[in-house]
Order: structure tokens, then C-alpha cells, then sequence
């Protein structure tokens, strides 16, 4: 309506005179802010591929990207990127209508599993599968050996297949997330109208439901695509020993190799381009697929669908289901507790071979209690100063809305489609001295720099849809009752969106906590992260060690996700 | 004799809720439907309406009863019969309308013919003529999202009738529409119905709307049906309280009847203009609507304006009789002022014993579910 | 108790004009409602009044105190200008108890803390809230939350309250109590009250005066709610209340005539209303045309719904569709009409007024 618009941008006009500082200032403060943190790394990236001591310089470029292993590399990463979203669909769809449209029993304890692979790393999972299943003797190909007398180990998780296997087994539930919440809000009446039309049930689902809920399994599965291109953890650990790379990985060899010098950080560069091309693709590929239509069919009232009977099928698939969940998911943890208790890697897991050993070296090992103590550092600085970061540009984009606001929009989500690794690299060129003489180049201060670049678009998502939420006639209400501008903020609208904010915060805290993409390229000597070190360890042929700081690390994560649950729990607010 | 379309007997349904235990939703329905016959379903929310229609359907089972369509049992309790929707052979359109957004306008209406597997060319030329005649010609390209809620809900009611079904179910299928676009679409169903003859249940909450449209009703309440009637004779002859006051405005009076003589209750001294009628008890309630009343300045019950309120189409006053006020409304040019003396004069009355106030609590509570 | 003056209030939105040297008084301790359809300018008024926005021209005065003046430059921000307000969607404050959302007004006036409590006090039982003290507005219904904001409205200020639009979001039955509590609540403190609405009949039942405003943001109308519906000042005020008919006149040989197709003879129309040279037409309210066959105007019932309470018709005059509503009394008093029957018709209560620019009158 005209008015409200009227209202909107001639509030600013008459709100002028006397909020002239706060509104101007948090404008001011947004745009450098983004423009210093998202901008300059990104265009970095950009100018290092292309120019060398000013002058335009493709060759390096050309080199980089055409030649052999890096084709090869960037060849894996769209197999791989593909194939686990194939799979992790039909997985993730597999689980979501069972859950929300059948009567299969047990679906608290089902969800209840599906949340662990949001909790933890998939790299732990790959550290895991990779004692079990390594083909230079996991412990099952092991016993495979000597029950069966093979020759060579059966199962190899060292190949394309195990990525993808691993990477599959975290990154389904983002689909079933989308899918089981799209069905369960779908308004019945939908498909009760195709019945009553004289469709049976299976066509039912075949020309009603599954289209109706196609935007929420394309969201998804763009979400399992985008995390598995740049994805580090998994195909590190179970490539390297194979040489087989991906770009993510390839990019950390490449600068690994180079010892930190700018040739080998131009060629990450030029890298980058590429993964970031590739991502890129990704997305053109879902603007076409969900401009197809994204539906409104959230249900007003409040009745349930009609659950499908699974009658005789649902005993064996309740079976099936569990049991699938239990390999995925459980099993990798169990292995890494139990490894963390061996003495040495390849020894049988049987109580004499258990010992306390791992855990105390930890306890005294500096590099890692300054790992520990590193992660917690970045994760709370990164979370507190996002949350209000987030805040802040949220609140510039939607309330005030000075010109240019797409621009500060744009450069606040973008960081989330950008790889861990090419922010990195963009990190590392505009913090290295080159730009403005400051080096934060093997500090910590240049680790939270790339977080609160990466993890500012979470935070400001969070604080965006709850602002929204904050009707504007709340604040004019406390203006009306005598409160000025400032006031109105302090009263009104950070009460309500401090749920939000705190959310923001664990949104952030928690990946933070246990993050190795991006560190793996930013740490120093003494600025290990949690991740790296864990990384660290197992590199240096540690493994039990490595695993008990896994199983340290995977307790913490526990640990802190009960508390948030507990926060939020009890939040009152809008 | 129009054949007995659909028969409902002994219908009953059960529900059990976390928070108020057991609740009877439809309690003992029988019904006969006549071919041909537009059959409102109307009631206050949580009366059984709705419940009763998604039985009919095929989308909830009972609990108790038998419920049989154009001849066939469709449910029987007792013998575990139960025929799945698809295979009823019904039209229906929802309240949200339904219209599936994922397909154009041909695509939603040519689902039923697709489904009977009908051929290509018959499909096309039925779907054109169901489009016309719920006014929608030449739009089978477009896709229902950049539709207005009446064009939308015409898109339901063309897939409905495509089928030619003899029967039609109606769920609240006007509630979301603005006022104006209720009116015609009513008209539009009630003349799709003329031209096709299909039996029609019509379910709602609006009363007016559905005197303006049935030919026989139910009026039901909390799981019970009150009275079966037409619109006119339900609406001069309410069979209890709740019937008239929920059909339209309702006026009440408490009455004392003595000697042959009808008083306001409050004022023995003054006879109101009202002969005793036939089971009559000392103290009983006059019902009548607040339009019938004949406000005067010559002949009646000799009282004054205690106060005047002007709505948009009528003038509505407050006259004191007795111990209590009589609601009247007349239209704006019949004017009287706040005080002036005034004359009131009764036309239809309807006389029912007093009763008392827990079922308003009962019914609220209902509603919860 | 403070009156409120807008004196030549003109507010633009990018081209459009919404409010062009618009003036209105409010007078002390009155309810006044300020109706018309969306878009009028109501709520632009209203939002100047508070201070959100800033019209060009003019000056807003709050009893003895001037808010705004264009050409003085005064522009009291919104937290100084003492008025109430109760918005269409409560604005209750969810994170706040039902006490804490009445005190806050007064902790911005900086009052002691009896004064708070016995203020506090005294709004809760004006609107039935008193036991809710602790309540988050997540436990109460949309009706105890509409009161809880009134409440706050009160001990903002004891001189203006400006509602806009407050009970639309309710249900009918919640409506109509609303409306007798502000009505009681205004009786009982007297503050003045400026109540926004495009809903006639809760404006009608609700207001003191009544001031009507067109789609241009031109007041119509400014009267008691007799004055509005017995004597509306134009065509804009009769049209808005209510269903209405508008035929077309001629006059011939000194004679009226109502034009549809045929020629009818009008015999009580006053011949000076065709003196200005325009088109008229007459224009007559849908119960106040009744069936008369002694009537020389001949029309055809072409459809008959019963809605209960009354009947709704379609009649064809000529070339032309009336609506003619029935109501019980009448069906009673002189039987209904069935589709297809020939009446006649008698215009009872016609008023005259020239016709709209565009075909097709009836907005």
C-alpha cells in the first residue's frame, strides 16, 4: 500500500532532525565494515590471479589451471560433488517420507540420530572410515582378510567411492531437513483433492506430493552440492595416501608445497577461481531449477495428513532404516572412542590393547591445550562479534534502508556461497602487509578475520528474520509512550530479537568450534585450531592420539549443544 | 419420489484428544439426501459439520452407523466395509481451494479425466466446456498462483464438475473470499447446480448463506442435529433457542403469563398484544427477530426510545419493556428519537420454555477442539 | 482533555497528493471518528498527528500546544507530543508483562512510583484487566491484548488518544464489546478520542461526530451519526453508507422523468434541482423502495433470495438493475415477491444529486 511505503522512507526524513548520529553512523560503519572484510579479500583473489607487479599477466593463470593434476583434480571435485548429491537425495528423500508420511514407529529416535551428522565434522567420519576400511588394512578389511583369506583388501575407502560414501552419510540430512519440514506443512487438502479427483495413493505422490515439495529437495540438494565442492576434511584424509585431490585440497597441497610464498598463494589464487567457478555453476543451476516455482502450500488450519499404512513393509523397513542409521552414524563415533583408548594403531580393540595414555598426553601436550584454547578464542570472539555485526547491517538493511542497501545485502551473504578455502586465500592476500602495511599472516588475528568474513552472512540471516518480524508499530508505540529513537531501540526492538541473536551466536560458535577448511590454510606454529591439530596429528601418523582428541573434541561439541538447547529453550519473545 | 441420493444412518464419531478426553464429534446423524436437492450443512464451529462431510467423503471412518451413496454403502461400521475415496465417484471443493500450483489451469481440470484414463481429444473438448461454464474460457495456459482467490475457487469447481459427478461436496468453499465476490460465486454454484442437476452438501457457518442457497438444511450443534427443514420454515419455525437465535438476528423477551394474559416480565400492570399460546407454562421466552417488530406511533404496547443506534442499514433502538430492553430495527426512515414515546407491535412470535445458560459453556469449549 | 486542530495539512506521497489543505477540528472530549475508504488519507493524517511523518504545509495544534507548524518550524518528535495511541495490530509488547506494557509510558514521564501504581491500577480496571498484571501478551486472547494496549493508551495521555482501526483484526462478537468499553471508558475520563476506521457501522455505533472523508482526502462530511445517515451532505456520503440505487432523470416539458429507456413520470421530484444545467440522478436506498401496484413504474422481479431476515432482490427497471432488500415486517405485512412477478414500484426517501463523470455510476 502506498502509505506504508509513504511511512517508511519519510520516517527517516522526519526522523532527521533528531537521530541524525545513530541512523547515519551504523550506515557508515556497516559499509566499511563489509566493504573492508567481504570486499577487499574477494577482489584480492581476483587481482593476484591475473596481475603480477601491476601489469596484466594471464600466463600464470593459464598455467595453473590447464595443467594435468589440477584438471584431474577439478574433474573429482564435480564427480564427487555430483554423485553425493545424487545419493544424499535419495537418501535424505528416502528418510523424509518415511518420517513424514508413513506410520512407521520409532520416529522420535530416528530424528533424533539424523541430528548427529549436523553435529559433527565430516572429517571425523572420514578419520573413522579410514581406520576401519583403509585399504592398507582397516580393521575390517583386516578381519575380512584373515576370516575370508583374501589376498588384498576387499573394501578400499581410499578411492572416489569412499568420499562419496562418507560425504553422503553427513550431508543427507540437509535434504531431509527440507523435505520432511515441507511435507509435514503441506496443506492436506491437496492431496485429498486428487483422491477425491480418483487418484490412488501412489499416484497421489507421484503427480502431487513429490512435485509440490520439489523447491524443498532442489534447496537441499544445492545445499549438499555447494557443501561437498568446497568441502576439505573428508577428501583430504582419504585421498592424499591415493593422490587423489580435489580442489579444495588441491589448493592446500599447492601452497603447502610453496612453503607459504606468494608464488605458490598466486597460484591458490588462480585456484580459487576455478573452485569458485565451478560453485558458481552450481548456483546458475538452481536459479534455473527453482524458477520453476516455488509453492505456497503451507496449510492454515491446523489438520494432519492422512499417514500412508505401510502394513506388512513396515517392520523390515523399520529394520532397514535403523540399521542404516546406526553404520552411518554411529559407528564412526564408536570407532573414534575406541581408537582414542588404543595403544597403538592396528592393534585388536580388545580391553587389553585399552589405555588412558592418549588422553592424559593430551592433557599435557602444549600444542594442544593452545589448540583447544585457540578454537575457543576464534569460536566466541567470531560468534559475539558476528552476532552484533549481524545485527547491525540487518538492521541498516531493513529499517533504514539508505541507498545502496543491495550492495551491503549482497556483500553480507556472500561470503556463505564462497569456498572456506578461496576466503582463506583472499585472507591471507589482503592481510599479508602487501595492502596496508599490517601483516596478520601466521597470527590468530588473521584466522578470526576469515571467520567473521565467513560467518557473518550466518548471524545476519538470523538477525534479518527476526527484525522482520519486529512490526514496526512496536517501536512507534514506544515512541508514542515518550521514548526517543535510541530508546525505542534499547526498549523495544533488542528485547525482541535477542532470542535471534543468541541463536546467531551458537550458529556460529558451534561450526566454528570444530571448523578445518579454512584454518588449515591460516594457521602458524602457534595458532593451531582444534581441527588442524586433530588434522595435525593423524598427518604425522599419530592416529590414536589424534583420535582421542576427536573423542575429546566430539564430547565438547555434546556438551555445548545441550547448552544451547537449554538456552533457547525457555526463550519468550516474538 | 426423488430417490434417497444419500442416507446416512446412525452415523457416529468418535474422537479421542489429549486434552479433553473422549469427545462425540457427530453423534447419531440420520439423514436422506434427495437427488437433485442442494443440502446445506450448517453450524457453529466444532458442531459435527465438517466432521459429517469428510465421513461422506471417504477421508475419516466411523465410529458407529452406515453411510450409503446414490444406492451403494460406502461405510458400514459393522462390517468393516469401507470404500476409499478415489473410488466414490465425488466432486469437492475445499475451503483454500486446493487447485494444485504446480500445473496450469488444463492440467488441474483434465487430472480427473487423465486419472479414468479417458481418451486425449475428449479430455480437451471437456475441460474446455468445464472451463466455460465457470467462466474461465481460453485460460487452460495459466498457472493458478497469478489467479485471484475466485478465479481460483472457480478452477476447483470446474475440475469438480468435469466428471460429472451426481454428487457435489462443499467445504466452507466461500469462507475465503471477500463479501462481495460470496454473493456471485453463490449464484454461479446454484446455477451450475440448475444446469447439471447434481446433488449438492453445502457446509458453512454462515447462516444467510446458507438459506440463500439450500433447499433443505441442518442445523446442527455440538455433535447433535438441532432440525432438518427448509430455509423458510427453519428460519419462521426454529424449533429451539438455539436454531433461532443462531438463523438470523434474534430479539428475546422473558414473559409472565397470568389470567389469560401475557406481561413483560417486570411490568404486571401493562398486557403485551400477545394471544397465549398452545403448551403454555407460567414463565416462558417470546422469540422474535428485531426487523418483525411493527414500531409504531399509534397501536401496541405504549413505550418509549431508551436508545438509538444507527448501523448501515438500519436504525436499531432499545425500547424498555418490562424489566429488560427489546431490540428493534427498522429501517433509517422510520426515525425516532432518544426519549420519544413509541408503540410496539408484535407480527410472528415464536414461544419456547426458559432454559438455562450451561450450554453456552459446553459449546465454547467445544470449539477448542 | 485537549482538542485537537489541523489547519491546512498538506501531505504528498512522491506525485500523488494524499491530503491538499486538509482542516479539521476535534473537538474536547468527544469521540471522533474519522471514516472513508482505504487509501482516503486517514491514516497519513493520523501519522502527522503523531509525528512519524512531516507534512509540507499547515499546523497541528494539541489543545494549547503547537506540534507542528510548517511555517514557524516547529516539529515536536513524536516521544514529546503526548498522545496515545492504540494500533491496528495492539502493538502490545510481547516481551514484556501486561504491567510492565502500561507502566512503560509512565517511566518515560519519569513519575514516582505510587503515582505509577495507582495510575496503573486505575487502567487496568477501566478495561477488566485487573488480576493480569503478570501476564505476557502470549497468554491472552486478541481482545484482553486490544485492552491491555488501551490501557496503555490512557496513562500516555490524559489529553488525546488516536485508535486506528483497533478492532478489525477481532471477531463480530468481540467487536461489538469493544465497542461499548471505549465508549464506557471515554464516558467515565472524558479524554478526547480520534478513532480511524473504514468501518461504517463500528463508526456509527461508536462516535459522537463523525467526519467522512472522499478518495481525494477531501472531508465530505463532519456531523453526528443523524446527520450522516439521515442528511448526508453529498453523493460520496450517501453512497458510503450502505447499498443505494442511482437512476438517471430527464426533465421534459417541466416535467421529471426517470430515465431507463422507458420514461417514468416522477411527480414529487422538486424541478429546482435541474436548475445548475448538470445531469441528476436520483439516488434512493435499496429498503426504501416498496412494492405498490397502484405504481404507474412498472419493473420485473428477475431473481428473489431469502437471507432470513430480509429478502434480497433484483428488479429490472427498463434497462436498468435495482437492488431491493425486503425486510421481515414488510414480507409480513404485504407478502413477498417471487422471480419473474411484475411490480410496481414507489421510491420512498429520494434524494437527488448530480451525476458521477464516468458511465456506470455506482462505484
Amino acid at each position: 500500500m502506498n502509505i506504508g511505503k509513504s511511512r517508511k522512507t519519510s520516517d527517516l526524513a522526519a526522523l532527521d532532525g533528531a537521530t541524525f548520529g545513530l541512523d547515519k553512523a551504523m550506515t557508515l560503519v556497516s559499509f566499511v565494515l563489509l566493504f573492508v572484510i567481504v570486499f577487499i579479500p574477494i577482489f584480492m583473489i581476483v587481482y593476484n590471479a591475473f596481475f603480477f607487479e601491476g601489469r596484466f599477466d594471464i600466463e600464470m593463470f593459464q598455467t595453473v589451471v590447464f595443467s594435468k593434476d589440477n584438471v584431474e583434480a577439478m574433474t573429482n571435485t564435480v564427480i564427487i560433488g555430483v554423485a553425493v548429491t545424487i545419493f544424499g537425495t535419495i537418501v535424505g528423500l528416502f528418510y523424509a517420507w518415511l518420517l513424514g508420511r508413513s506410520d512407521i514407529p520409532c520416529k522420535g529416535l530416528m530424528r533424533a540420530l539424523f541430528m548427529i551428522p549436523y553435529m559433527f565434522p565430516p572429517f571425523f567420519g572420514a578419520m573413522a572410515w579410514d581406520m576401519l576400511l583403509s585399504g592398507r588394512g582397516g580393521y575390517v578389511n583386516t578381519w575380512l582378510m584373515n576370516t575370508f583369506g583374501f589376498e588384498t583388501a576387499p573394501l578400499n575407502i581410499n578411492s572416489l567411492w569412499g568420499i562419496i560414501f562418507v560425504e553422503v552419510s553427513y550431508y543427507f540430512p540437509f535434504v531431509f531437513m527440507q523435505v520432511v519440514s515441507a511435507l509435514e506443512r503441506m496443506d492436506p487438502t491437496l492431496e485429498e483433492s486428487a483422491r477425491i479427483a480418483g487418484a490412488s495413493q501412489g499416484t497421489v505422490i507421484r503427480k502431487i506430493t513429490i512435485p509440490l515439495v520439489t523447491p524443498a529437495i532442489s534447496a537441499g540438494a544445492l545445499l549438499i552440492l555447494i557443501s561437498s565442492l568446497a568441502h576439505f576434511g573428508v577428501p583430504a584424509i582419504l585421498g592424499f595416501s591415493k593422490q587423489i585431490y580435489t580442489l579444495p585440497t588441491v589448493i592446500y597441497a599447492c601452497i603447502d608445497r610453496a612453503g607459504g610464498s606468494f608464488e605458490g598463494i598466486r597460484q591458490g589464487a588462480a585456484l580459487s577461481i576455478l573452485l569458485v567457478f565451478v560453485v558458481a555453476m552450481a548456483l546458475i543451476l538452481q536459479k534455473i531449477v527453482l524458477s520453476s516455482g516455488s509453492y505456497d502450500i503451507i496449510k492454515g488450519k491446523s489438520m494432519r495428513p492422512t499417514l500412508i499404512k505401510l502394513r506388512g513393509a513396515k517392520y523390515p523397513l523399520l529394520f532397514l532404516s535403523v540399521i542404516t542409521l546406526i553404520v552411518i552414524v554411529l559407528v564412526p563415533l564408536v570407532m573414534i572412542f575406541l581408537e582414542g583408548l588404543v595403544k597403538a594403531y592396528g592393534l585388536p580393540l580388545i580391553p587389553e590393547n585399552f589405555t588412558l595414555e592418549n588422553f592424559q598426553n593430551l592433557a599435557t601436550s602444549k600444542a594442544t591445550m593452545d589448540s583447544i584454547r585457540n578454537s575457543l578464542f576464534l569460536s566466541i570472539s567470531a560468534g559475539v562479534i558476528c552476532m552484533f555485526l549481524g545485527v547491525m547491517v540487518a538492521y541498516v538493511v531493513i529499517k533504514i534502508k539508505p541507498r545502496g542497501k543491495e550492495i551491503l545485502e549482497m556483500l553480507s551473504v556472500l561470503p556463505y556461497s564462497i569456498p572456506g578455502t578461496v576466503l582463506a586465500i583472499g585472507v591471507i592476500l589482503a592481510w599479508s602487509g602487501a595492502l596496508w602495511g599490517i601483516s596478520l599472516y601466521n597470527t590468530i588475528w588473521i584466522i578470526l578475520v576469515a571467520y567473521m568474513a565467513r560467518y557473518l552472512s550466518f548471524s545476519m540471516k538470523s538477525a534479518s528474520a527476526s527484525l522482520q518480524q519486529v512490526h514496526p508499530s512496536l517501536e512507534e508505540a514506544a515512541r508514542a509512550c515518550g521514548a526517543s529513537h535510541t530508546e525505542s531501540l534499547k526498549d523495544v526492538t533488542l528485547p525482541l530479537i535477542r532470542p535471534a541473536m543468541v541463536a546467531g551466536f551458537f550458529l556460529i560458535f558451534l561450526p566454528s568450534m570444530r571448523e578445518l577448511t579454512t584454518s588449515i590454510l591460516l594457521y602458524g606454529p602457534y595458532t593451531r585450531t582444534l581441527g588442524v591439530q586433530i588434522f595435525a596429528l593423524r598427518d604425522s601418523g599419530q592416529i590414536p592420539q589424534a583420535s582421542a582428541l576427536a573423542a575429546i573434541a566430539i564430547l565438547i561439541i555434546i556438551v555445548c549443544n545441550f547448552i544451547v538447547t537449554q538456552i533457547t529453550k525457555d526463550r519468550k519473545g516474538v | 419420489m426423488a430417490e434417497d441420493q444419500i442416507i446416512l444412518k446412525h452415523v457416529t464419531k468418535r474422537f479421542t484428544t489429549k486434552t479433553l478426553g473422549t469427545v462425540t464429534a457427530v453423534n447419531d446423524f440420520n439423514l436422506n439426501i434427495h437427488e437433485g436437492e442442494c443440502f446445506s450443512f450448517l453450524g457453529p464451529s466444532g458442531c459435527g459439520k465438517t466432521t459429517t462431510l469428510r465421513m461422506i467423503a471417504g477421508f475419516e471412518d466411523l465410529s458407529e452407523g452406515e453411510i450409503h451413496l446414490c444406492g451403494q454403502p460406502v461405510s458400514i461400521k459393522e462390517k468393516n466395509l469401507y470404500v476409499p475415496p478415489e473410488k466414490r465417484g465425488l466432486g469437492m471443493v475445499f475451503q483454500a481451494f486446493a487447485v494444485w500450483p504446480h500445473m496450469n489451469i488444463f492440467d488441474n481440470v483434465a487430472f480427473p479425466l487423465q486419472i479414468k484414463k479417458v481418451p486425449h481429444d475428449e479430455i480437451r473438448k471437456r475441460v474446455k466446456e468445464a472451463l466455460h461454464h465457470t467462466s474461465l474460457d481460453n485460460m487452460e495456459d495459466v498457472y493458478p498462483s497469478d489467479l485471484s482467490g475466485g478465479q481460483q475457487q472457480r478452477i476447483a469447481l470446474a475440475r469438480a464438475i468435469v466428471t460429472n459427478p451426481k454428487v457435489m461436496l462443499l467445504d466452507e468453499p466461500l469462507s475465503n473470499l471477500d463479501p462481495k465476490l460470496r454473493e456471485s460465486m453463490r449464484f454461479e454454484i446454484k446455477a451450475l447446480q440448475r444446469k447439471f442437476g447434481f446433488t449438492v452438501i453445502f457446509v458453512t457457518h454462515d447462516q444467510s448463506e446458507a438459506m440463500a442457497i439450500s433447499d433443505r438444511m441442518m442445523v446442527c450443534d455440538m455433535g447433535n442435529i438441532m432440525q432438518i427443514d427448509t430455509p423458510s420454515n427453519l428460519y419462521n419455525k426454529p424449533v429451539n433457542r438455539f436454531v433461532h437465535n443462531f438463523l438470523g438476528q434474534s430479539t428475546f423477551l422473558h414473559v409472565v403469563l397470568d389470567h389469560g394474559q401475557v406481561y413483560a416480565r417486570g411490568d404486571m400492570q401493562n398486557p403485551l398484544p400477545l394471544a397465549i399460546p398452545e403448551h403454555a407454562e407460567r414463565e416462558m421466552v417470546v422469540a422474535t427477530r428485531p426487523n418483525a417488530i411493527d414500531l409504531n406511533r399509534d397501536h401496541g404496547f405504549k413505550t418509549h426510545i431508551y436508545s438509538r443506534v444507527f448501523l448501515t442499514d438500519t436504525t436499531e433502538y432499545l425500547v424498555p419493556m418490562g424489566d429488560q430492553l427489546l431490540k428493534i430495527q427498522t429501517p433509517h426512515r422510520i426515525a425516532f428519537g432518544k426519549g420519544e414515546e413509541c408503540y410496539v407491535d408484535f407480527t410472528h412470535v415464536m414461544w419456547y420454555p426458559e432454559e438455562d445458560e450451561s450450554a453456552e459453556a459446553e459449546r465454547a469449549k467445544r470449539q477448542l477442539v | 482533555m485537549a482538542d485537537v486542530r489541523f489547519e491546512n495539512i498538506t501531505f504528498h506521497y512522491g506525485d500523488k497528493c494524499i491530503l491538499k489543505n486538509f482542516s479539521l477540528t476535534v473537538e474536547e472530549s468527544q469521540i471522533m471518528c474519522l471514516v472513508g475508504p482505504s487509501g482516503c488519507g486517514k491514516t497519513t493524517l493520523v501519522r502527522c498527528l503523531l509525528g512519524f511523518i512531516k507534512p509540507e504545509t499547515g499546523a497541528i495544534y494539541v489543545g494549547d500546544r503547537c506540534v507542528f507548524s510548517a511555517k514557524d518550524r516547529i516539529d515536536v518528535p513524536p516521544e514529546r507530543r503526548h498522545i496515545g495511541v492504540v494500533f491496528q495490530d495492539y502493538a502490545v509488547w510481547p516481551h514484556l508483562t501486561v504491567l510492565e506494557n502500561i507502566l512503560y509510558p509512565m517511566k518515560k514521564m519519569r513519575m514516582n512510583r505510587d503515582e505509577m501504581a495507582r495510575r496503573s491500577r486505575h487502567a487496568l480496571e477501566q478495561v477488566r484487566m485487573v488480576g493480569y498484571e503478570n501476564h505476557l501478551p502470549s497468554q491472552l486472547s486478541g481482545g484482553q491484548q486490544q485492552r491491555v494496549a488501551i490501557a496503555r493508551a490512557l496513562v500516555s495521555s490524559d489529553e488525546v488518544i488516536v485508535m486506528d482501526e483497533p478492532i478489525t483484526n477481532l471477531d463480530a462478537k468481540l467487536r461489538e464489546e469493544m465497542l461499548q468499553e471505549i465508549r464506557v471508558i471515554q464516558h467515565d475520563i472524558g479524554t478526547t478520542i480520534l478513532y480511524i476506521t473504514h468501518d461504517q457501522e463500528a463508526a456509527l455505533q461508536l462516535c459522537d461526530r463523525m467526519a467522512i472523508m472522499d478518495y481525494e482526502g477531501n472531508l465530505c462530511q463532519l456531523g453526528a451519526d443523524e446527520d450522516i445517515i439521515l442528511r448526508p451532505a453529498n453523493r460520496f456520503v450517501f453512497e458510503f453508507i450502505g447499498v443505494s440505487n442511482f437512476l438517471s432523470l430527464v426533465q421534459q416539458n417541466g416535467r421529471a422523468y426517470i430515465d431507463v429507456g422507458e420514461k417514468y413520470p416522477l411527480d414529487d421530484c422538486p424541478m429546482d434541482i435541474f436548475a445548475g444545467g448538470q445531469k441528476m440522478e436520483m439516488g434512493v436506498r435499496s429498503n426504501d423502495i416498496a412494492f405498490d401496484n397502484t405504481s404507474p413504474i412498472r419493473a420485473k422481479v428477475r431473481s428473489s433470495v431469502f437471507l432470513g431476515s430480509e429478502y434480497n432482490y433484483f428488479i429490472q427497471l427498463g434497462n436498468r438493475d435495482l437492488r431491493v432488500q425486503q425486510n421481515a415486517l414488510d414480507v409480513i405485512q404485504h407478502g413477498e415477491v417471487k422471480e419473474g412477478q411484475e411490480v410496481g414500484l414507489r421510491f420512498l426517501q429520494p434524494r437527488y444529486y448530480p451525476a458521477k463523470e464516468q458511465k456506470g455510476g455506482n462505484a
